[in-house]
């Protein structure tokens, strides 16, 4: 297993500390009062995703994490797997649930999305910053209101659900922002 | 970038003009050194120079080699050159950055803290500096004596204020603690829209300070901030030599004891400090985080 010294420290390393994978979010480099250095880490863990400050002894080695990021296509999912397939290696991954938890209702059959795995399993699944998705349900709209403004609750095809302007009807296709659930416009097929 | 490298000009220029009408005279010494520092947190960029079979050192500072020439006679001294320190990345930190030095003779160090404070006023256009002592701002902010409390009770407050636990670090050494909670507790309090002085250190943290008998006995040394952020470390210099080589041979045990490697001491200085350093105080300040703060942006070239 490699290992990381502190100066090696960036945003993005993944490291392990106590058994647990975590990607460094941020790093400062501390000498106090002209003493012995240190450095001021903010991790995440990648199982939680909770955030935690952590502060190592420069020069110190951390533990590497066996972490892989990969895109590969969504296939399905079977009520208790989603299944994704690598489209240069045919490669098939599987995952459950947890590691879908915040994510699976913006995965599309065939969109490509980015897989965070550790030691061969996936940790969490991060789908397209834009996804092309069909209204299923929505109260009819006011005729002539292009504003924008206010706005209405609208079911997609994947069960999430977004505030769309007033004009939106059922079947159409929209195009939303995964980052923070937001419409962002129309879209054509 | 051509306005920050304009605005960074123009500091320095500001800066050369600053002395010269105080006649402090422009100076500059050697980067690369057969010597270096012994401090056990610095560390030296070695330089191999395989034509001529030698190592050298880039300096950590030009402070040895400034003090050479106010031995021999120079007078009032500044420069504005490189440094190189091994280790130190980070937002606030570069393997190589820019420092301001300067030497005043006859000065104590009450009154080169009065010639900051009067070039900082003109570069970061800023009010008049706040000073404390060292135990003002622990007894201030903390409220106890740092020269008098113990370990055990200094190992309290770490638990209260929450500090982390750093493995590999010594908790039984009362400078590392000090400096913990002066980094946790203290800096982020000072004020954010003028600088901060921070004079009188522990006897054990005198670093190149002369030390003063008072009870307890004070590093006549100073800090300067602006907000919590480090901009300058100056000194009422240690002139005694046998004094001087004792601080060196401690640095070496505590450098060997932390897993570094030693240094020679450096036996010129030692030399120019045996022929007579004329009574003065000088300042080291970080010219990179002086732009940055100037121009709120980062520039180090």
């Amino acid at each position: 297993m490699s290992n990381y010294s502190t100066s090696d420290f960036k945003p993005g390393l993944k490291i392990m500390l106590d058994g647990d994978p975590y990607n460094i979010v941020s790093n400062e480099f501390v000498k106090p009062g002209k003493g012995q250095a240190f450095n001021r880490t903010r991790v995440r863990n990648l199982k939680t995703g909770r955030v935690v400050e952590r502060t190592f002894k420069s020069g110190e080695s951390v533990e590497a994490a066996d972490v892989a990021e990969l895109n590969a296509q969504y296939l399905y999912n079977d009520g208790s797997q989603w299944y994704f397939m690598n489209n240069d290696t045919y490669e098939q991954y599987s995952a459950n649930a947890t590691a879908v938890a915040d994510t699976k209702q913006w995965l599309k059959e065939q969109d490509v999305c980015a897989l965070t795995l550790w030691n061969g399993v996936i940790l969490f699944v991060t789908p397209p910053n834009f996804v092309t998705l069909k209204v299923v349900e929505t109260d009819p709209g006011l005729r002539g209101d292009t504003s924008g403004g206010g706005g209405k609750p609208a079911t997609l095809e994947t069960g999430a659900v977004v505030r769309v302007p007033l004009f939106i009807q059922t079947d159409e296709l929209l195009k939303i922002d995964t980052r923070n659930g937001e419409y962002v416009s129309r879209a054509k097929e | 970038m051509r306005d920050q490298l304009n605005a960074r000009a123009e500091i320095i220029a500001k800066i050369r003009h600053f002395f010269d009408k105080k006649h402090v005279l422009e100076v500059s010494t050697p980067l690369l050194s057969r010597a270096t520092v012994t401090d056990p947190h610095l560390h030296s960029i070695a330089a191999q120079l395989p034509l001529l079979h030698k190592t050298m050192y880039l300096q950590t500072s030009p402070e040895f080699a400034m003090k050479q020439l106010l031995a021999a006679g120079s007078g009032d001294i500044y420069q504005v050159c490189k440094a190189f320190r091994d280790g130190e990345k980070g937002h606030l930190h570069n393997p190589e950055f820019t420092i301001l030095e300067w030497y005043r003779v006859g000065f104590n160090y009450h009154e080169l803290m009065d010639e900051m404070d009067e070039l900082l006023q003109v570069i970061l256009k800023c009010d008049v500096a706040l000073r404390y002592t060292y135990a003002d701002i622990f007894q201030r902010y903390l409220n106890f004596n740092p020269h008098m409390v113990s370990v055990a009770d200094l190992q309290h407050h770490l638990v209260r204020e929450k500090l982390p636990d750093i493995s590999g670090m010594n908790y039984n050494d009362r400078d590392f603690l000090l400096q913990l909670l002066m980094t946790y507790c203290i800096e982020p309090k000072f004020d954010k829209h003028r600088p901060t002085f921070i004079y009188d250190y522990p006897a054990s943290q005198a670093m190149l300070s002369k030390i003063r008998n008072d009870n307890p006995p004070v590093g006549e040394r100073f800090e300067v901030y602006m907000g919590d952020i480090e901009l300058a470390n100056g000194f009422h210099e240690l002139t005694d030599a046998v004094e001087q080589r004792r601080r060196f041979e401690q640095d070496k045990i505590q450098r060997k004891a932390l897993g570094h490697p030693d240094v020679v001491m450096d036996e010129d200085f030692l030399a120019a400090l045996e022929k007579g350093l004329p009574n003065c105080a000088g300042v080291a300040l970080g010219i990179d985080r002086l732009v940055m703060l100037a121009l709120k942006a980062i520039c180090f070239f």
